[in-house]
């Protein structure tokens, strides 16, 4: 590990904890430690900061304090949801998701159609919008829940989740969505759809990691997933992690603060990133460009060089990013979300995601955009491939 | 993040003998597109049957591109019997090591070699021997009996480390078990006659992507138009049509009569074409 400065574009992985966070948690370690559920007033005045915590979140969703859950990360909020659907309506024995969710709801929905569910996976067109006529088809009165992406994780492309939520609150059916990605960059009001449960992470927006949260609309009938003391209103056990949950809360409050931001100036970078490189670099695009997306994230596919090469020859100048390549994975084969939006192998294994953060500059971005080329081209030079690319170009 | 050895970083960053031999001797390719990485090898040898020059060009992650780059360095010097004796294990000793997921990037190096002297000698490469075991990638029992013998392999993982072999639907890993347990247990394993004309996947892909080049794509061209595999399901094909024939009124008619017709004729007659959902 060093220090050298890098340019991180890498913020749907993960984001730095913000310094205002930090400084707010601090004291919760080592100085008020004490336990939010004991009766003496040095345990109490935690309890008071959780409850601050919790208005917090509740406000940046639109949602009232009883309807937030804190849990220990993304994929605890997306487990609870989906196990609280299908043990309150026990009957029922179907579940709908989409082909390009994040493992921790995709996975789920694979080991559950093994161990007695038919679960029904909704796709996407080329340009990654859902295809909602097949969803809406597919909904019946044994779907005991609808679990589909606020945003996508590689892409940024969003599904109208609020619009689905009336057919499924109409149909009775109980609608999840996993909107890791989109909270604290899209506005969300829960007031205003009829989304049942929705899945948060904080290290996505600048808290730290090991926090989660799972909105529960009131009237939404739920079962725990940790079943132990009655933290979190008996719905879900365990001793609550103070500093963290007090960490979220304070970054929920940045995050309604530069919602604006993020949509103006973070925007205008990666438009800008996306506009340059499409066209300083032969053969390449950017996936998702014609659906609605996240204001942070770019997807642009490479065609004939392969991503984890471009990644390390990025590493060299410091730059932060993630690939839909197989490689970088360490499995076979090349990304779930771009192989089902039809991508061409050519380009999904050369596909590189660029996701922004209210700390990036635009001297960061004009670093990127001076070596992209060069790096593309050092790498088409090696690959046997690249000619008869240069040849379809032309 | 990989571990990688400097060596190997070495290598990658500063990748030697690069680039194409127009009058090569031999030249050895493998990998495709589809799988994710691809090399070919380029040999030319001197009048005392030594290997005095070799060239790779290879589209890859960084191990597969230091993998060809130190597979190069290796060869070059040594006359042809000497050059067979080069395994995998070794490419991967010379640069100190590769991550076990990556050992398939120096597997990859030595079957590039072997398909270059071969191409030397004037043997027909394409013929894939022994049986199919994984379709997905396209691995035979040989082809894994010899990676287990050669490399001490003990577990299904350690195969898809080496060869791929079973890191796709993981439809073969009883098989691959059974080639496992054969080979440690020094049985003799069954070897079964591969069904005559059976293509696999990555056998399928890589004719359907050569025919589109070759037969298809030039008079698509011709009249503004062109066409795009898009994916490979089966006897499925989807492809794209792009220019002039995605707004062409005859291109459903184009696909079924044209495309179709031809794939059928010379990859496989119970092919079907697809245009991919937009």
């Amino acid at each position: 590990m060093n220090d050298t400065p890098v340019i991180y574009l890498d913020n749907n992985a993960t984001t730095m904890v913000a310094p205002e966070v930090l400084e707010e948690m601090l004291p919760y370690f080592n100085r008020w430690y004490g336990n939010p559920s004991s009766m003496h007033s040095f345990g109490g005045m935690v309890g008071r900061r959780i409850r601050e915590a919790r208005e917090r979140l509740a406000s940046l969703l639109g949602a009232s304090e009883e309807e937030i859950i804190f849990t220990s990360c993304g994929t605890e909020s997306d487990s609870t949801a989906i196990y609280a659907a299908i043990r309150s309506y026990p009957e029922k024995k179907h579940i709908i998701t989409s082909r390009v969710e994040h493992p921790a709801v995709k996975n789920l929905c694979d080991y559950l159609a093994k161990n007695g569910y038919r679960v029904t996976t909704v796709g996407v067109d080329k340009s990654g919008n859902l295809d909602l006529d097949f969803l809406y088809d597919n909904l019946t009165p044994d779907t005991a829940i609808v679990s589909l992406m606020w945003a996508n994780n590689e892409t940024g492309v969003i599904f109208p989740v609020e619009e689905i939520a009336e057919k499924t609150a109409a149909a009775g059916i109980v609608l999840h969505t996993d909107a890791v990605q989109a909270v604290g960059k899209i506005p969300i009001d829960m007031q205003t759809n009829r989304i049942d449960m929705l899945s948060l992470s904080g290290h996505k927006l600048h808290a730290p990691k090991g926090i989660g949260a799972l909105y529960v609309r009131k009237g939404t009938k739920f079962s725990p997933f940790l079943i132990g003391g009655h933290q979190e209103k008996g719905r879900r056990g365990g001793t609550e992690n103070t500093a963290s949950i007090i960490g979220l809360g304070k970054a929920a409050e940045l995050a309604a603060a530069k919602m604006s931001e993020e949509n103006t100036r973070v925007r205008e970078l990666r438009d800008k990133l996306e506009r340059e490189l499409t066209q300083r670099i032969p053969n390449c695009f950017v996936n998702g460009k014609d659906a609605p997306r996240l204001p942070n994230t770019a997807s642009i596919a490479f065609e004939f060089v392969e991503g984890e090469a471009i990644l390390l020859l990025m590493n060299e100048h410091g730059i932060c990013a993630s690939s839909g390549s197989a490689c970088t994975s360490g499995s076979l084969e090349p990304s779930h979300v771009l192989r089902a939006m039809g991508v061409p192998f050519t380009a999904a294994h050369g596909t590189i995601r660029y996701s922004l953060s209210v700390y990036n500059t635009e001297a960061e971005i004009d670093v990127v955009i001076e070596h992209m080329p060069g790096i593309i081209e050092r790498l088409r030079q090696l690959s046997p491939f690249w000619k008869s690319g240069a040849c379809m170009a032309s | 993040m990989w571990e990688y050895t400097d060596k190997v970083k070495d290598h990658f960053l500063n990748p030697r003998n690069v680039g194409e031999i127009p009058d090569a001797d031999g030249v050895g390719e493998v990998g495709s597109l589809a799988c994710g990485d691809a090399l070919t090898l380029y040999i030319k040898l001197d009048e005392n049957q030594r290997i005095k020059e070799a060239k790779f060009k290879t589209f890859g992650c960084a191990s597969a591109i230091a993998s060809s780059s130190a597979l190069t360095e290796m060869v070059i010097g040594k006359t042809l019997e000497e050059a067979e004796q080069i395994t995998n294990e070794q490419i991967a000793e010379y640069l100190g090591g590769l991550p076990k997921e990556k050992m398939h990037c120096s597997v990859m190096g030595r079957d590039a070699l072997e398909k270059a002297i071969a191409c030397y000698r004037g043997k027909d490469v394409r013929v894939v021997e022994g049986n199919i075991v994984c379709e997905c990638f396209g691995v035979t029992d040989i082809q894994i009996e010899r990676a287990v013998k050669e490399n001490k392999l003990h577990t299904i993982e350690a195969v898809t480390d080496y060869l791929k072999a079973g890191g796709g639907c993981g439809k073969c890993h009883d098989k691959i078990q059974e080639i496992i347990d054969a080979v440690l247990g020094a049985a003799k394993p069954k070897v079964v006659a591969p069904p005559k004309g059976k293509l696999t996947n990555l056998q399928k892909i890589k004719l359907v992507e050569e025919t589109l080049a070759r037969e298809i794509q030039p008079s698509l061209r011709k009249d503004g138009g062109d066409i795009e595999l898009v994916d490979v399901d089966g006897n499925t094909v989807f492809v794209r049509l792009k220019g002039s024939c995605s707004q062409c009124k005859m291109s459903q008619v184009t696909l079924k009569q044209y495309v179709q017709t031809k794939l059928q004729e010379l990859v496989a007659p119970e092919l079907t074409v697809e245009e991919a959902a937009s």
